[in-house]
């Protein structure tokens, strides 16, 4: 379940920036004129140290500081903040409950499939214990959106003068830029700081750009993932429902050393865990361009397939 | 092939220079073949021996000289993903030399020089211990740390890269801080587990002591000097989070006995330790334990706490090599401190007391300790 938002007119998902920066190139393929506006909440407290950013957009960029903004907010609006932090404490609570279930019933799946069912039977078991892992997925997003809902229910936060100033700033401040260019970073302080100032709603018919974090950010789910993390065996959960700018899609970002691309089961699962949206790893110097919602061009991405195959998307 | 076939090529090889040169080119020493590893020495000797540091195994164990050659060899049955120093002890008209392998390149350095070593089938020196060009490396600096206790010391500051002061950072205090630099390359340790999000940007403390066999053994000097001076002193400089669970204390060895005694000492302050091949040695009856004197405080100490355990900190990692006779004290130690409530995970190693051994864990500790952003930054 994904907060209100139109698919935005083009959106353009791109690979990792730090080494192989694609996205000067991606701007002038798609035409975007006017200025670009950027979003580096996700780096927090290091936000604006942009300038290699700046630089490689040939300097015609605002950036946004919602980070900034946020911990300007939370400063201005104590009765605010103490209900978000609590808010957010919530999420974290639910978090948690939902990994621990999940545990258990990713577990389940890897032992059943394991444990070579009669061939009459195999199939069916099989689907059944990956329908419980998207159940539990599909009940942790409702359990989120439900928390966000009430929260927004009681404290209407857009309609904190705080906050409405805020807005008013970035509706000026976008009023002259053809495009949004979302870098990556921490992704849940991201999607929060995102979803604070309701910028899916000031975007309007202008271009996004969203790379790594900010790429998963503007889907419809966002799925953390690591395959060989230092501890435990490595796993995906689902964080919370993204902006929605692009849905139908489900981000991987960084698979050269986060997603064990050559294990087609584990491909498999995840393909047909978040089915019917089309799972897709983003390398460096991947990009995905989409229109209206749909994928119309791609360059360098995976598509992760049912039949556990990670083909050029 | 066979160990016993290598070795029979490698004897026929004697005498025909060409093909002992391309016997030797062509295989790494010693030979492993599965479980099974062939020292190989070649020159002119009354007798060789194997000097190694693997509890369990005879000290010194003796080559075989093929008859009617310079060529001596022993084959000794090591389990897979073990790590061995080793020295060949050489044995000439009543003299003993203790040299290292001259057909092995493999060495691990202390400080008291170099041993070679023996890397058993399946072993893999981590790639995160190797300079890893895409990360950003943090920056060290001397900082001299004023104390009650000892007039000041000098301690080296690890920053990490992009290093803000508004920011709030754990805080890891390592013992024996300048050997953990030389021989662990824990400098290099930290930029890659930092760069790879496996653990959260932290600041570094890393002590040393001018008299560590007395100041480590348990002192109460040294605790009072950790935690009294150095800590508020780092809380003063750099913005680290006040909490006791952003607080940890490293040590190996007589390391891992300061940091622990130092967290005994003070309950509640230190969150998270990580102790390496710790000399916990204790005894059942009686005070002295069959290490020696420099032990004696250590003893009266360990078994204070046998006695009497508390849950002085929330989590500790405690990590061993098999081949240290130090298992058993580890080995001893750790059900003390699960049953207190803390958490508490045990690691045990093919590999001795050493600082590579000590390296090889820092991942699996820090990781745990202090787990990094990995599943939440996506840059």
């Amino acid at each position: 379940m994904s907060v209100d938002a139109t698919p935005t007119r083009t959106a353009v998902l791109l690979g990792a920036q730090r080494f192989q920066p694609t996205l000067a190139a991606a701007v002038r393929e798609t035409g975007v004129k006017g200025r670009i506006a950027l979003v580096t909440a996700g780096w927090q407290e290091r936000e604006d140290e942009d300038e290699e950013l700046v630089q490689h957009l040939d300097g015609n960029t605002i950036n946004l500081m919602l980070y900034k903004r946020g911990e300007q907010l939370f400063r201005e609006d104590r009765e605010f903040a103490l209900a978000h932090k609590e808010r957010q404490n919530l999420l974290r609570s639910l978090q948690d409950v939902y990994r621990l279930r999940l545990e258990r019933a990713l577990d389940a799946e890897a032992v059943v499939r394991l444990s070579k069912q009669p061939e009459s039977i195999r199939h069916e078991v099989e689907q059944a214990c990956i329908d419980a892992i998207r159940d539990l997925d599909a009940w942790h997003l409702y359990q989120c959106a439900k928390v966000r809902a009430e929260f927004n229910e009681k404290w209407k936060p857009l309609q904190r003068p705080a906050i409405a100033r805020h807005r008013g700033d970035l509706i000026e401040s976008l009023s002259d830029c053809g495009a949004i260019a979302i870098a990556g970073g921490h992704v849940a302080v991201l999607v929060n700081r995102l979803l604070l100032f309701g910028l899916e709603s000031l975007i309007g018919a202008r271009t996004v750009f969203a790379w790594s974090a900010g790429a998963m950010a503007v889907s419809q789910r966002v799925v953390l993932f690591h395959d060989d993390p230092p501890q435990g065996q490595g796993a995906s959960e689902v964080l919370d429902a993204g902006l929605g700018l692009v849905p139908n899609v489900v981000v991987f970002p960084e698979p050269e050393t986060r997603l064990k691309l050559d294990d087609g089961v584990h491909v498999g699962l995840i393909a047909r865990r978040f089915a019917p949206s089309r799972c897709i790893a983003l390398p460096a110097r991947a990009s995905v361009v989409l229109h209206d919602g749909k994928v119309v061009r791609t360059s360098g991405a995976v598509h992760l397939n049912h039949a556990g195959d990670s083909l050029p998307s | 092939m066979s160990t016993a076939r290598i070795i029979d090529e490698l004897i026929n090889a004697w005498g025909d220079a060409p093909k002992l040169r391309a016997f030797l080119n062509a295989h790494s020493f010693p030979l492993v073949q599965d479980s099974h590893v062939t020292f190989v020495w070649i020159g002119q000797a009354d007798a060789v021996n194997v000097r190694h540091w693997v509890y369990g195994l005879e000290s010194s164990t003796t080559l075989t000289r093929a008859p009617n050659t310079d060529l001596w060899h022993l084959t000794l049955e090591i389990p897979g993903n073990s790590r061995v120093e080793y020295k060949f002890e050489i044995l000439r008209e009543g003299r003993a030399e203790w040299i290292e392998d001259p057909l092995n390149p493999n060495r691990a350095r202390d400080p008291f020089g170099a041993n070679s070593v023996l890397q058993s089938a399946g072993y893999v020196s981590p790639d995160w211990t190797q300079p890893d060009e895409l990360a950003r490396p943090g920056l060290l600096e001397r900082i001299r740390v004023p104390s009650r206790t000892y007039g000041h010391r000098v301690v080296q500051v690890y920053l990490p890269a992009r290093y803000r002061k508004t920011r709030r950072y754990p805080l890891l205090v390592v013992h024996d801080g300048s050997d953990f630099l030389n021989y662990t390359g824990m400098k290099t340790v930290l930029d890659n587990l930092i760069h790879r999000l496996e653990i959260p940007e932290l600041v570094v403390a890393f002590t040393d002591s001018p008299d560590r066999l007395r100041e480590y053994a348990a002192d109460e000097g040294h605790a009072g000097y950790v935690t009294n001076d150095l800590l508020p002193f780092m809380n003063a400089k750099f913005p680290l989070i006040d909490e006791p669970r952003a607080r940890c204390l490293l040590g190996a060895s007589f390391g891992a006995v300061a940091s622990f005694s130092t967290a005994v000492r003070h309950p509640g302050v230190w969150g998270r330790l990580l102790l390496q091949s710790g000399s916990f040695a204790f005894t059942d009856i009686g005070r002295r334990n069959r290490r020696g004197p420099l032990f004696d405080r250590i003893v009266e100490f360990v078994n204070a706490y046998r006695e009497k355990p508390t849950a002085m900190s929330q989590r500790v990692f405690v990590t061993c090599g098999v081949y240290e006779s130090l298992i058993y004290e580890n080995r001893s130690l750790v059900p003390l401190l699960d049953a207190t409530g803390m958490q508490v995970k045990f690691v045990e190693a093919r590999d001795g007391h050493n600082w590579q051994n000590w390296r090889d864990r820092l991942r699996e500790g820090l990781s745990w300790l202090f787990p990094g952003p990995l599943m939440f930054v996506y840059e």
